[in-house]
Parts: structure tokens; sequence; C-alpha cells
């Protein structure tokens, strides 16, 4: 089957793309809540190594496997948050280098590779992979085939999740409260919002999203451990909720784009186009360092910006 | 919610917080990390045995201490320059990359010129590339009013990418021609290299150096205009603004300040120890999260940064040397995180007071 240039890339742009979606969906949560999580990097490889050690360990039938694998990673992960929540919310320190803990303590020098090598998850691949599907054998319809009915569950799950997230955040009472608590938590406790619990709460869902993202990486991507395999996608993620507006569907389009870019330089390399691979490789880092500055200067910014009290942490005794 | 303790804000900060939250970080991680030792089935009492003698207990170990520590020193000062003004530069790791770039430049390009002249030459590069390059994210700051965090990292990977083109992926002037099957990078002129004192044991240049730039920015914080402005700035950045400090523009000097001080170290990691530009073993070593770490733990504080690096250096020494089969590689990282966490976490005890819940109605009815 030869797909054009363009059906290839939707179909990776989407395929890169949806774990970074899973990452800064998660992000979004915790911001909303004005939790400011920089570990993101670091509990995507923490929840990609539990759910590798998992596929690896388990025996059962393949769903099975790859279901129970999915809600570790995302437990293990959604644990590393907690922790965050811990000292961002009750213990208030400055959120910005707390995340920062989160990463390098959890990140690809740290315990996510001392895991790996404790429990040799590098030396062999993911015995139960995540597997693409093929959605009601349409998966070679043309053009539409490729591009929406050969992706993995996890695709799937994030298109339902991009709905109950809007649905959830816009046109639900919680979801009212959540964004209160991130805009002003002193008129929310006013209100008789618990802004503690809102906050861990959000923060814990960004692990568990995280997580998932993080096992889609190891179980998906490239299905083998490998130190520090999400190579930045955490940060990326980050961006995208910036990107987004801290709107679940804008970040899905964001996630896309950069996936395209990511999938770009493996699509040119196969076709043979001569273009330096080190630029293509930069391109996703240069892309959000570009939208970033287009984003961050002018009315966007002012308009549609951060939550408002986003990295603050609240003191009741303050008010 | 009912807690059996509280938190109360502190009114003054007593002086002895300065030693006794680092200490107690180390201890705290230090704890942590031995449950995470014990619940992965190692013994924690010889795994942190055999890291104080590999790193501390003979002049050979801290020789091997002083070489992890130089990087980390430069490193440690970069961060704590930009956090103590209130700006989070995470680009410690690419500023110190292109300072090894444009030092092993030097290096290579000035052979011939006498030592003295090369060595200062070497020096100038890497600042000049990662003072240049630091002030790439701090200008968008200042202009655009990104967000630096994020910015720094992506430039962190960008100098990786850069690196992997000037040694694997083209014949620039860094790649050492003669180098075939696995590419690696041109040596400097041996007249590039730096020296290495003999005092009883061996001190490299570069460290000596890093106590040079410690003792530079302690007196510019303290005796100077600049960084009395600065700390106007981070504390209260609306009245900098008020009185007329220029605060765009001091974002931009200090991101160049710091990225200058981590490019040294890239210089000293070229002329002191690898003599090339060695584009695995710089992305592999991760100096600039490290020197976060360094820096959060010293408060800081410049000379504070220089004492962390070192017992942090010492840690990543006996990493190296240790790892094998009983010591998993990524236990230093994880000990590394932990020290970090544990020194935020200590910064709940230099703001409040812990106190019993109840407590403080006893004390209204006596």
């Amino acid at each position: 089957m030869n797909h054009n240039l363009f059906v290839i890339m939707a179909a990776s742009a989407i395929f890169y793309g949806t774990p970074l979606f899973f990452a800064a969906l998660g992000e979004l949560f915790a911001e909303r809540s004005g939790v400011l999580n920089l570990g993101v990097e670091g509990m995507m490889l923490i929840g990609g190594v539990t759910a590798s050690w998992t596929s690896q360990h388990l025996s059962g039938t393949s769903w099975f496997v790859v279901l129970v694998s999915i809600l570790v990673g995302a437990g293990s992960a959604g644990l590393v948050a907690l922790l965050h929540a811990f000292l961002a919310v009750t213990l208030r320190v400055n959120q910005t280098v707390a995340g920062l803990a989160i990463t390098i303590f959890a990140g690809g020098l740290g315990l996510s590779s001392y895991f790996a090598s404790v429990w040799g998850v590098a030396a062999r691949p993911a015995t139960h992979p995540i597997r693409i599907l093929d959605v009601a054998g349409l998966a070679d319809a043309p053009i539409v085939g490729p591009i929406l009915f050969h992706q993995t569950i996890l695709t799937y799950f994030s298109w339902v999740l991009v709905v109950v997230a809007s649905i959830y955040l816009f046109r639900s009472r919680i979801g009212l409260q959540l964004r209160a608590v991130g805009e002003s938590p002193q008129t929310a406790d006013a209100m008789g919002i618990n802004v503690v619990k809102y906050r861990y709460i959000h923060t814990v869902i960004g692990g568990l999203l995280a997580g998932i993202g993080g096992t889609y990486y190891s179980l998906t991507v490239i299905p083998t451990w490998v130190d520090g395999m999400t190579k930045g996608a955490g940060w990326i993620a980050i961006a995208l909720v910036i990107f987004g507006f801290w709107r679940p569907d804008l970040t899905l389009v964001g996630a896309y784009l950069f996936g395209a870019f990511q999938s770009l330089s493996l699509i040119l390399k196969a076709r043979n186009v001569h273009i330096n691979g080190d630029i293509l490789n930069a391109m996703p880092f240069g892309m959000t360092i570009i939208i970033l500055v287009v984003v961050s200067g002018g009315w966007a910014n002012r308009r549609l910006g951060a939550p408002a009290s986003l990295g603050i942490p609240y003191e009741r005794e303050e008010r | 919610m009912k807690s059996p303790v509280r938190l109360e804000r502190r009114l003054t900060q007593p002086k002895s917080l300065n030693w006794l939250v680092p200490v107690l970080s180390v201890v705290g991680a230090l704890f942590i990390g031995a449950i995470v030792l014990m619940l992965t089935g190692k013994n924690p009492i010889s795994t942190y045995h055999r890291i104080l003698t590999t790193a501390f207990t003979s002049f050979d170990s801290l020789e091997g201490t002083l070489r992890s520590a130089t990087p980390l020193a430069f490193t440690g000062l970069c961060a704590a320059i930009t956090f103590r003004s209130g700006i989070i530069n995470i680009g410690g790791e690419g500023q110190f990359f292109m300072g090894a770039v444009g030092a092993s430049l030097a290096g290579i390009a000035m052979g011939g010129q006498p030592k003295t002249i090369i060595i200062i030459g070497m020096i100038l590069t890497g600042m000049v590339f990662g003072g240049g390059y630091a002030a790439i994210a701090g200008g968008l700051k200042a202009k655009f009013n990104t967000n630096e965090i994020i910015i720094t990292l992506m430039m962190n990977y960008i100098a990786g990418i850069i690196l992997d083109y000037l040694i694997f992926d083209s014949n620039s002037y860094w790649r050492d021609p003669k180098s075939f099957g696995f590419p690696s990078g041109k040596p400097i002129v041996d007249a590039a290299r730096w020296p290495i004192f003999h005092l009883g044991m061996d001190i490299p240049f570069g460290f000596v150096l890093a106590i040079v730039v410690g003792a530079v920015l302690w007196f510019m914080y303290s005796r100077t205009r600049f960084g009395f402005e600065m700390s106007v700035i981070s504390d209260a950045p609306a009245a900098a603004r008020y009185v007329g400090i220029r605060t765009r523009w001091k974002i931009v000097v200090v991101m160049g300040l710091a990225g200058a001080v981590a490019g040294i170290g890239g210089a000293s990691d070229v002329g002191n120890f690898r003599h090339i530009l060695d584009a695995k073993g710089l992305q592999l070593a991760g100096y600039g999260y490290t020197g976060i770490v360094v820096a959060a733990l010293a408060r800081y504080n410049p000379f504070g940064a220089i004492f962390v690096a070192v017992l942090i250096g010492g840690l990543t020494n006996a990493g190296y040397a240790l790892q094998g089969p009983d010591f998993p590689s990524g236990l230093v990282g994880t000990l590394q995180g932990l020290i970090l966490f544990t020194a935020v976490a200590g910064e709940v005890l230099t703001r409040y007071r812990i106190r019993r819940a109840g407590h403080e109605a006893m004390a209204v009815t006596a």
C-alpha cells in the first residue's frame, strides 16, 4: 500500500501526538486548579517504566495485561504527583523548584533509570505492547482509514477524554468550581469550596494522565524501555497547555501539530529526502520556542491567559 | 479538616537556618533514599559506606571528587545567579555545552600562541558562547514575556542536537578527521590544556577558577549597586520599576552573566578534562540539571554553591566509580533528586515554624 505524504503525516501526527495530549491534558487540570507541575517529564518516565515492568511480568490475555499495565503506569505517576501536591499545596513551597525536583528525582537520570536497572526492564522488549487496531476493518479505507481507524486504543480513549474534559471544565458545576479555585482561591474558599481538596485531586489526575502518556511511549512508540525515552515530551506538554490557552480542544490540536513535527524527520528519512536529520530533530523544540513567543506577546495572552493564581500557594490565614 | 500540626509564619529568619536546612535536607534525602534501597532489595548502609569511601576518604578519591565538582560548581553558580533574581534558568545544561563549543574552537584555532593567551582565549570564548546562548532566552523573556523555564529547556535539547551535528553528522571544524568508525572531537593543541596544581593532591585549574568566580559574584551581590538593584528586582519588581531600574535590560544581563559562568564551566571541561568537544559525554553527564540541585541546596549563596558542588561532586564521582550490577545506574540521580526535594521542602522551615495544633489556644487562656 502506498499512501501519499499527507495521509502518512496525518496518521503519524495523531500517533505521536496522542501521548503529548495525555500529558498536556493532565497538566491542564493541575494548572486549572492553580498548581503548576513541572514534573511531567519525570511522571511520564515513572509511568513508562512501571508499565513496562508490569507488561513483562504479568501473565494473562493480552488485553488484560495491557489494561493493567496502563493502570499501573497511571497509578505510579499519580503517586509521584501526590508528592508534588503535598509539597505545593500543603507545604506551600516554590512550585517551580518542586516540579523540577520531581523531574530530576524521577527522570531519565533518576528513579526511572534506577527502577529500569534494578528490575532489568531494559533488557527485553515489552511482551504485550499496545497494538495498533484495525477498527471495524476500515484501516485500509482510502485516506481516512490509516488516519482515523488505524490507531491504538489510547488514541480512541483520548478522543472520548477531550469531550469529557471539555464538558467537565466548562459545563459542569465541579468544573466551574475548579476554575474558581484556579482563578481566585480566596473567593472559592469563601463560597465554601475546599481549595486544598480540589488542588490535590486535580494534581493527581494530572499525574495519572501523564503516566498514561509515559505508558504510550514504553508500550507503543518503541515497545522497549530506554532510559529517558520521552526525550523532552513532558516539557513540550507543558508548553502545549500554554499553546492551547488552557482548553482541552485546542490542546489536542496543538498535540497533533507537534506530533506532525516529530514524525516529519522519520517520514522524510524513509523517503530519502536529503534534509539534515539534526535540523528535523531540533524542529519540535524550535517550534515550541516560536509558538511560545507568538502566544506570549500581545493580545492572546491577555484575553485567554493563564488561571490567575497559577503557581501561587494559597494561605488561608493571609486573606 | 484538623491537622496535628500547623504552620505559623515566621517574622524573622534565624541565621542558623542557613546551614541547618541544607544539613537536614541531605540527612532527610539519605533517609528516604535508604527506604528506596531497602524496598528494592539493597543494603543502604553498605551502599552509603561505599559512596563515602569512594568519594571522600583518600587523596585519590578526593581528586576524583574535585574533578566531578568543577563542572557542578559552574552550573551551580549559573543557576544560583538567576534563581536569586527570580528568573528560573534551567538552561545551564545548554549554556555549558555552548561554552564547550566555543572553548574547543579557541583551543584548536589558537595553536601556536603562548599558553596563557590560549587559556584566556578559551575562557573568553566559552563565556561569549554560553552567555550569548543564555541571552537569547533572556531577550525573549524581556521582550515577549515568554516563559523562560520552557525556553531554556528547549534550548538545552537544541544545544545537544548542535553537539550531535558538529561531531557526528557533519565534517565540522570540531570533528577529528582522523576519527574513523566512531566520530569524535578534534583534540585541542597541547598548549591549550589547562594546568593541574599539585598540592599534595591534584587540584584542577578549573576548580580554582570556580572559587574565583564565586568570590567575584559574592562581591557583586553584596557590595555593588548592580547587586543591590538585582535584589530589589527579585524582591519587589514593581518597586524596582518605579525607582527607575531598567528591569527588562537586567533580565538579559543576568541571563547573559549566568550563561557566561556556565560557559566557563564548558571551557574547563574541554581545557582541564576531556581536551576535545565530547558530544556524547557532555549529554550523558547532566551537569546543568545537577547544578540546579547544587544551587538550591546552597540556598543560592555563591560560596555555598562551591562547597555543595564538592559534596554532590563526591556523590557523582562515587556513582561513576561504583557503577555495576550491585550499584545500579540512576541511583546517584535519584539521590540528587531526593536532595533537591528535601531542600525544597526545607524551604518551609525558613518561612514557617511548625507548631502543635491547639498550642496557641492554650497560650491565650493562660
